[in-house]
């Protein structure tokens, strides 16, 4: 298991990914960013306050602010960090060589997810120090922080999975990329607006107890987390509307995530070398 | 050693590889010679389980390329005819990566580097990035990487096309070295006079098929049966051009524009043409310089397109 996430892949894209100064540009620039977001949340609340006071309330909806704009980037950013890792080493003429070698496919798909999405890891692990501000404030429990944290990795790590299955299976990263994103798409805006358009239904009372919203929130990861930030918040949808199913949504997301991550890996390890077995004969 | 069996590769109704048999012996040179397209590169991606065959199969060292394809990885260091590098990797951490996939030890791969470096001629450019470095040079690095395993066979595909005539002698002194070393090579080119020097056995394949097989003497025997000569000489045109013509072996003997030199076509042995020569002083014939002009593949190409089926 050591080798398998400690593999010659891992240890080199680390040192190609993070010896580049655009990296440390990168890095800095977003953690600006944030700062000037929270600063700036702060003092707008501050100055429409009367008493030039910032509330514990206001300081969770700036770690909501926050978490969503961390949500963004992660689905934005995963598809292009991922979708061209082995589709990326076939255009660049390198993958026939690393293939040739005694790594196994599994140590190559695994060390390409993982040091592909280390550095937006990196880039969330290096703003918590910024989300912790919310703290000073109260409203929000270091237990939520770590739970979004673990929530926003557990993301990653699956959207970084359908990355590396289309870059495995399609030859040309630009298909890639765009196949990536459209299924990044479909699982958050497309859940969404179908989740939309199921609840229309049930509310006009076509149907009760229609339990297809429900799985269309299970796999909406902008709702999921949602559903982290404010607990209550589809319970009482979930009363309200019918959906049927007494099952909470964070775990039907986990195991539905875990097995579309089970799926895109074992495929991509299947799929990275040729199955040298003769297939026809004559 | 290297056993195909009746190894073929179709792409829908294209044959790029035709029921290919062939036997390389342990610690022999063997030199592919065809055009593009020939199925060289296809017979290469299929040894080093890159490419799945359509049927038949081989054997590297006794392993079957279907049933054992990690073991014969292990045996096999393969060149590509093409191939990239990594950005912002140092000629060093290139070799330490490959080592490293290769399950070599660290320990081993910091003795193991500086060694394939000097092979390689490249011990200046350790730590030098691997992007900036001419295509000779990331030629020869290439080279030492697929040693890094120290490999029993070797499968290098076309490694000095493209390269100026510097890095090509370069890099045949390197496979020279390699086959005294006892390595079994496998290697390919365009260019049959390329292989002659270093291959004991030379194949030429066109169309996905094997048309001649042997020494590179044996097949341009085969193939022409004729050399061209030209003989430069020091006056005494018309007493050379009377001697040669009387020669049993020497035909279609033209006087060339330059006014000094004859060109003819010799069907003989390397001894027959030693012979030729020193008669020709012998008959106080001038000769400045007398020489076989190289066969090129194109030339025993047109050969084998007139349909002569050698093998």
């Amino acid at each position: 298991m050591r080798n398998l996430f400690l593999n010659p892949v891992l240890n080199k894209e680390f040192k190609l990914r993070f010896r580049s100064f655009k990296s440390f540009l990168g890095l800095s620039f977003y953690l600006l960013a944030l700062s000037i977001i929270i600063i700036g949340f702060i003092y707008i609340q501050t100055q429409n306050s009367p008493m030039g006071l910032f509330r514990p309330d206001q300081s969770k909806n700036m770690f909501m602010l926050l978490s969503f704009i961390q949500m963004g980037l992660i689905l934005f950013i995963t598809p292009g960090l991922t979708a061209g890792v082995i589709s990326g080493e076939r255009e660049k003429q390198t993958l026939n060589i690393l293939l040739t070698t005694n790594q196994s496919s599994t140590s190559i798909i695994f060390g390409k997810l993982i040091s592909s999405v280390s550095f937006l890891l990196l880039m969330i692990i290096a703003s918590m120090p910024i989300y912790s501000i919310v703290f000073l404030f109260g409203g929000i429990s270091p237990g939520q922080v770590a739970t979004i944290l673990g929530f926003y990795i557990f993301t990653i790590l699956v959207f970084g999975s359908v990355g590396i299955f289309f870059s495995t299976l399609v030859r040309r990263t630009i298909i890639a990329m765009v196949s990536t994103y459209g299924v990044t798409l479909f699982l958050t805006a497309g859940t969404a607006f179908l989740f939309t358009v199921t609840m229309s239904v049930n509310q006009m009372g076509i149907t009760t107890n229609n339990p297809v919203p429900y799985f269309f929130v299970m796999l909406n990861p902008i709702m999921i987390l949602f559903g982290f930030l404010e607990p209550d918040a589809f319970k009482e949808l979930s009363s309200q509307t019918g959906m049927g199913i007494d099952f909470p949504l964070w775990a039907a997301f986990l195991i539905s995530y875990t097995i579309i991550f089970l799926i895109m890996i074992f495929i991509s390890i299947r799929k990275l070398r040729p199955n040298m077995k003769v297939k026809s004969k004559g | 050693m290297i056993e195909i069996i009746d190894l073929t590769k179709r792409y829908g109704k294209f044959t790029a590889l035709d029921s290919l048999n062939l036997k390389i012996e342990k610690g022999s040179v063997f030199g592919f010679v065809g055009q593009n397209g020939a199925g060289k590169s296809t017979t290469f991606s299929i040894l080093a389980t890159l490419l799945s065959p359509s049927s038949g199969t081989a054997y590297i060292n006794g392993y079957n390329i279907s049933k054992e394809p990690k073991a014969v990885r292990s045996q096999i260091g393969y060149m590509p005819d093409f191939f990239g590098v990594y950005d912002q990797l140092k000629a060093v951490e290139y070799l330490d990566f490959y080592g490293a996939s290769y399950g070599i030890s660290q320990s081993e791969r910091k003795k193991l580097i500086p060694q394939l470096l000097e092979l390689v001629n490249l011990t200046h450019k350790q730590d030098s990035y691997v992007d900036v470095l001419s295509r000779g040079m990331k030629q020869r690095l290439c080279l030492a990487r697929s040693l890094i395993h120290d490999p029993e066979v070797l499968i290098l595909d076309e490694p000095a096309s493209g390269l100026d005539p510097r890095a090509r002698v370069e890099m045949r002194e390197i496979l020279k070295e390699l086959k005294n070393m006892g390595k079994t090579i496998l290697i390919s080119s365009h260019i049959l006079p390329e292989l002659a020097e270093m291959c004991d056995v030379i194949g030429i394949i066109d169309q996905g098929k094997l048309v001649a097989e042997g020494s590179v003497a044996e097949i341009q025997k085969r193939l022409q049966g004729e050399k061209l000569i030209i003989a430069k000489l020091y006056r005494e045109l018309d007493k050379a051009v009377n001697f040669f013509e009387d020669q049993p072996l020497v035909s279609q003997l033209v006087r060339r524009d330059d006014g000094e030199s004859l060109q003819f076509m010799f069907n003989g042995t390397i001894e027959e043409q030693v012979q030729l020569l020193k008669a020709a002083l012998s008959h106080d014939i001038p000769i400045v310089s007398f020489s076989e002009i190289e066969t090129n593949l194109e030339d025993v190409f047109m050969e084998i397109t007139k349909g002569v089926e050698l093998s």
